[in-house]
């Protein structure tokens, strides 16, 4: 079996400022960590190849410093690194990411042997998106199956997959033709830290890095800031919220009970039409 | 299990790990490194100054890439009361030579190039990855280390124990002890961020040129300990720091010293208007030669802070770090190019080095100054500078009152503070030094 996880090295958002007066975030100093929500994606797959063997192929786009966070990948488990990076793809948005992505499986595959199953993050924590895992999945022709939150079932004979799926209002159980492209949902599992044996090999491995031509991207228009249609019109930092908190006088409301009918009167008081709403959907219970 | 033999394992990525690591890969040696913060210098905290000659023995041309941040053409001693500094400057424009002596750096970026340098010499580093225990054989040689990931023992014929101040793997096996309070200063440093025009205008400076600031006084409440101020390129590293055991005597803390210290008339404007990005606290090994372990045994020797290899008198540390690595690295591959083994006997080649090197040879002719520091502590950090200051205030303040006078005061002023133990102090203080 061959895995294909889509990694990106992002500026870690606990440590990113906005800069007060351009309102633009300042990467200057900042450290770069892989999207948290793609080491839910790599754990499952390594899960996967531990469970069924295999191979899981990390790959990622993006400067020649995103070869830190393949290495990364690599220390917790993965086989193999394939970094992306090109002039070209400079500027991209979710569209000409997933253009480029798309291609550069298609070459993992005939390089390395055709991924049955293509996991990316959900969503990344710097774009927020949740569209280039999509936008691979249909340029690829594959099922996608996003916000997974559990994998129950794989079938290698039968090319098939079960999983559970986070919707509104339930989890679906849903099972599906290999291959496809899965995200996983935050909190499905927890990273490993690699074995010292994988941090040793990792520590040697070659980065495999491809430019657009390696990766067979033969029409360069469609990467980068020319393949890119999202137009950023302005950036600007939310306002603070201007209301202030309302305050229990705890000098009044004494017990617990006396505290949360005050609290409830307050809430009540400030949106009217909360009361309405709450007794209606009491009145089903 | 990892079938794979080092020649040499090196713990810790500081300033003494890089230093062996680099010496010993670039003569071939089969090196691993382990460190156990997410890059090298993640977790390294120094004020930082560095020195050199020390680093140019390493890598000579080392200024070309090196991230450096300015080099030190003004240092500025300042005895302090909590209202005045009296201080001497000492700048010189020879300082701003081709191959400046001193630079500022910042940890965080420079140890990472350093190990990069190791590396690209073929030196395996294994990043986020801690050492948790020596592995020794039967006859108690160290053999490799177990680290905290799963998996094998890492094996090789000598593991080089550069794990810092607080190292684990040393006081587990046995081979140090972990660190007494007398013997080390806890420091605590803040890096104010400021444009570099107003550095250079606030320290008199121009281009890539740095001063220093390092002041002693009533700013330590009467504990040995001395506080900092160094220009970095578009930062202000303020720090102070004072032996663990008077922390707890005193029942004071490292930040309200540095409070204090940062709200000095002396010191606020040159900070003023700062944003403050990273605070950072360090222990730093003070026992002084006295307090240096056995530094070599079977399959194993002790470098940088690990060692105790600091010269609080003259404020220097990492340059005894990174000539212990490099001394330690030295020996061990002497020893394996005549194909003999890391034993003690072998490895003491090591500890030779050091004595014939300034490390050995500083930190013996100032072995008495941490006890007199600590035991006079109140002479030396309260009562002079409040008479220095007394006597420079006489000396410059006009208001009428006849010189003789004033000159009284400041005589009256010493007697009744110290008496004959002038003399007493002094006398001491020459021994020490001497």
């Amino acid at each position: 079996m061959h895995i294909v996880v889509c990694i990106k090295q992002v500026p870690d958002s606990a440590q990113i400022r906005v800069h007060p007066v351009t309102n633009t975030i300042m990467r200057q100093g900042v450290p770069t960590i892989i999207n948290p929500y793609d080491l839910f994606s790599l754990e499952e797959a390594l899960r996967l190849r531990d469970k069924f063997g295999g191979e899981v192929t990390v790959l990622t786009m993006g400067p020649p410093m995103a070869a830190d966070s393949l290495r990364k990948a690599l220390t917790i488990g993965a086989d193999r690194a394939v970094l992306l990076t090109d002039r070209f793809f400079a500027g991209s948005d979710t569209l000409a990411t997933s253009f480029a992505l798309a291609q550069a499986i298609r070459k993992i595959g005939e390089e390395f042997g055709a991924p049955d199953i293509v996991f990316a993050g959900k969503q990344t924590i710097d774009g927020d998106t949740a569209q280039v895992g999509p936008g691979v999945a249909k340029r690829l022709d594959l099922l996608q199956l996003t916000y997974v939150s559990a994998i129950s079932g794989l079938d290698l004979e039968d090319k098939s997959i079960t999983i559970e799926r986070r919707s509104e209002g339930g989890v679906q159980i849903l099972k599906t033709r290999l291959p496809c492209l899965v995200t996983m949902l935050e909190g499905s599992n927890v990273v490993r830290r690699g074995r010292i044996e994988d941090a040793l090999r990792a520590a040697r491995a070659d980065v495999v890095a491809w430019n657009a031509k390696d990766a067979g991207i033969e029409d360069v228009t469609k990467c980068g800031l020319r393949g890119s249609p999202t137009v950023v019109k302005r950036v600007f930092a939310p306002p603070p919220r201007a209301e202030k908190a309302a305050q229990i006088d705890l000098a009044v409301h004494k017990t617990p009970n006396d505290m949360a009918e005050a609290m409830i009167e307050a809430m009540f008081a400030h949106s009217p039409s909360l009361e309405g709403d709450m007794t209606k959907l009491a009145a089903g219970f | 299990m990892i079938d794979e033999k080092f020649d040499a394992i090196v713990i810790g990525a500081g300033h003494a790990g890089n230093a062996a690591a680099y010496t010993m890969a670039s003569r071939g040696m089969k090196v691993l490194q382990l460190e156990r913060g997410e890059y090298p210098g993640s977790k390294n905290v120094q004020g930082g100054i560095l020195y050199a000659d020390m680093l140019e023995k390493i890598i000579p041309d080392f200024r070309e890439e090196a991230p450096l941040e300015r080099h030190l053409i003004e240092q500025r001693f300042w005895f302090m009361t909590d209202r005045s500094h009296t201080g001497m400057h000492y700048r010189s424009d020879d300082f701003n030579e081709d191959r400046p002596n001193r630079y500022t750096i910042i940890r965080s970026q420079f140890d990472r190039w350093f190990a990069r340098q190791a590396q690209a010499k073929g030196a395996v580093l294994l990043s986020e990855t801690t050492a948790v225990e020596l592995i020794q054989d039967a006859y108690g040689k160290a053999v490799g280390v177990r680290t905290d990931r799963t998996g094998g023992v890492l094996h090789a014929d000598v593991v080089v124990l550069a794990e810092g101040v607080n190292g684990l793997l040393g006081a587990r096996a046995g081979l140090r002890e972990t660190p007494k309070p007398a013997h080390v200063a806890l420091a605590v440093k803040e890096m104010h961020f400021l444009p570099p025009e107003v550095i250079e205008a606030r320290f008199n400076l121009k281009g890539n040129e740095g001063a220093v600031i390092e002041a002693a006084g009533t700013i330590s409440q009467g504990m040995a300990g001395m506080g900092f101020i160094y220009t970095n390129k578009e930062s202000i590293s303020v720090g102070i720091g004072c032996l663990v055991s008077d922390f707890a005597e005193n029942k004071t803390s490292p930040s309200e010293l540095l409070d204090a210290f940062k709200k000095h008339p002396s010191v606020a404007p040159l900070i003023e208007g700062s944003e403050v990005k990273e605070y950072a606290a360090h222990l730093i090994p003070e026992g002084g030669y006295k307090a240096v372990p056995q530094t070599f045994g079977d399959g194993w020797v002790i470098c940088g802070d690990a060692a105790g290899l600091n010269n609080a008198v003259h404020r220097e540390g990492s340059n005894l770090a990174m000539t212990s690595g490099r001394l330690a690295g030295e020996a061990i591959f002497q020893i394996k190019s005549r194909r003999e083994k890391m034993n003690a006997e072998n490895l003491s080649l090591y500890r030779k080095y050091l004595d014939d090197s300034f490390v050995m040879k500083d930190l013996r002719k100032h072995k008495d100054m941490p006890a007199l520091l600590h035991t006079q502590a109140q002479n030396l950090f309260l009562t002079y500078p409040q008479l220095v200051s007394r006597a420079m205030e006489n000396f410059v303040r006009v208001d009428g009152t006849p010189k003789i006078e004033k000159e009284k005061d400041t005589f009256r002023a010493v007697r009744k503070a110290r008496g004959f133990g002038v003399i007493g102090d002094a006398v001491r203080l020459a021994l020490a030094w001497r």
